[in-house]
């Protein structure tokens, strides 16, 4: 290979993401083995590491993971919808690293037994962070599959102890001129804000998630608290959460704000209702490391594949009314 | 005069040119510079082209008209062809990459998405004035040809309309275009009206 070629290896070529993360645990093992671990060339003669453990049929039955293509790292990293950070998809990537976030806090208020301002710490403490595997299906007609890192948003809403009041659970963006410079124009009446019902909030899929690909989130994707929810589109899943609130009636969302015809406040991946500009009914995966151009177009699903796990709560709705 | 209009086919050919480059690099490496969604990419970019020269295309008349260089008009036709070659690519890229095998749901989407539609019928009002872009066809239509080719104002409205109706909430980039659109037949109009008067003056005096 020549120096030109190796320079111009592409990042996402050079390891994958998942086997990248294999390999330090491979290389820890090898570290508590002496005869390894003395060996001193064990990376460059360790077989190839395995791939990642994949999912068990009981994690898949549950939604928590997919064996599908995981998108890559660069990719979930680089192509985002956070108008705060501008309205390109390469803008909040591209975009300096303004947002501080730390320290961050969260204030939890509304119809519930004990609110507060929390920092980001005391609000997650004790809640083992677990990995959850989800397709992201975005309104404008892509998806990907994103390895999340988070805590059940349901086990933070009840160390809160929401009131029988809380019918609907309300977030916040951060919208700070000094920090995003995306808020200058008024692409959305800023802050961002976002709903769900509690319990679409406290459903077992709905993650508050923390980071991705085992990493702290990149500002771009929302640092340093987000919503995951995997079965609606996906500008539900709110980035950099500051405020969460149970509210007795349903909370304004911002793009059902900016066009309620365009977006309801459900906002379920449904192939059936089609968005004005958008067809629903099938959408461009953007995921695996080679060559995009060919990105495979696929049949969306019903609530995006989670119909199983979710269905039951829109029982009797009618899906085109309540889109 | 050829040697200008080698550099005017040069220029019109350089996007197409670093996007090919940039395609072959994605093919090859799976890094072209084309982000995450090559194929979105590859689509808008197209797309943008197609509708730049179209405004530079409308903007020779004005450009001859304050310069006084005659000469300019003979860019006009290379110029129009250029957003034709552009738009037939942003449409191909649309069906062949982006549709693939869904490529029917084209049809569904021309009757169901106005973006679509007027995107769709900027494009068929361009193929008549291709095809008749030629001198033989220019002598053919005689005073017809004149009034056929006045369809590229429908076109250039209907190509603003199409960006204008694809985004979400920021409208500024389309809403440049619609400027200079605005700035290009509001030229024409005023020219129109000050040429009525100057004439009607000339009538009064005699």
């Amino acid at each position: 290979m020549s120096l030109r070629e190796a320079l111009n290896i592409p990042s996402s070529q050079i390891t994958d993401e998942a086997v990248y993360r294999d390999r330090r645990r491979l290389l820890a093992a090898f570290a508590l083995s002496p005869a390894l671990g003395l060996s001193g060339c064990a990376e460059a003669e360790a077989p190839p590491p395995p791939k990642a453990a994949p999912p068990s049929p009981e994690q898949i039955k549950a939604g928590f993971r997919t064996d599908e293509v995981q998108t890559s790292y660069a990719d979930v990293t680089s192509y985002n919808n956070f108008y705060e950070f501008g309205t390109n998809k390469g803008d909040p990537s591209a975009a300096d690293k303004t947002l501080r976030t730390s320290p961050w806090t969260v204030a939890v208020g509304g119809a519930c037994a004990k609110p507060g301002k929390l920092s980001l710490e005391d609000l997650i403490k004790g809640l083992a962070p677990q990995e959850r595997v989800y397709r992201l299906r975005c309104v404008e007609g892509w998806s990907m599959v994103i390895p999340w890192l988070g805590v059940p948003l349901a086990d933070v809403l009840k160390r809160f102890e929401p009131t029988s009041k809380a019918k609907y659970v309300a977030f916040t963006t951060l919208a700070d001129r000094k920090q995003m410079p995306g808020i200058a124009y008024p692409s959305i009446n800023w802050p961002y804000r976002e709903g769900l019902r509690i319990d679409e909030a406290m459903h077992p899929l709905t993650l508050l998630a923390t980071g991705l690909y085992g990493k702290p989130l990149p500002q771009q994707n929302g640092a340093p608290l987000r919503l995951v929810v995997p079965w609606k589109y996906g500008f539900k899943s709110i980035k950099s959460i500051i405020a969460i609130s149970f509210v007795e009636h349903r909370p304004l969302t911002s793009w059902n704000d900016l066009q309620s015809n365009e977006y309801g406040f459900f906002s379920n991946v449904n192939p059936a209702v089609d968005h004005p500009r958008w067809s629903q009914k099938t959408e461009r995966r953007i995921a695996g490391t080679g060559s995009k151009l060919f990105a495979d177009r696929i049949p969306t699903r019903l609530f995006n594949g989670y119909g199983e796990q979710v269905s039951s709560l829109y029982a009797g709705m009618n899906l085109r009314t309540w889109f | 005069m050829i040697a200008a209009k080698i550099v005017v086919h040069a220029l019109a050919l350089t996007p197409a040119a670093i996007l090919a480059w940039q395609i072959r690099e994605e093919f090859l490496t799976g890094s072209g510079g084309l982000g995450a969604d090559p194929i979105a990419a590859i689509e808008h970019r197209l797309g943008l082209w197609a509708l730049r020269l179209l405004m530079i295309a409308l903007a020779v008349t004005p450009l001859r008209q304050l310069t006084g260089q005659a000469a300019l008009l003979r860019f006009r036709r290379l110029l129009g062809l250029y957003a034709f070659f552009y738009a037939s690519l942003h449409l191909a890229a649309y069906l062949i990459l982006d549709l693939k095998g869904y490529w029917t749901q084209i049809f569904e989407e021309i009757a169901k998405r106005p973006y679509i539609t007027v995107g769709f019928l900027a494009w068929l009002l361009l193929i008549p004035l291709a095809l008749t872009s030629t001198q033989g066809m220019m002598r053919r239509l005689g005073r017809l040809w004149g009034r056929l080719h006045q369809l590229v104002y429908v076109i250039a409205v209907l190509a603003v309309l199409h960006f204008w109706w694809l985004v979400k909430s920021d409208i500024r980039e389309p809403a440049l275009y619609a400027a200079i659109l605005a700035v290009l037949l509001g030229w024409r109009v005023w020219r129109r009206f000050a040429e009525a008067r100057a004439r009607a003056r000339q009538t009064a005096a005699r």
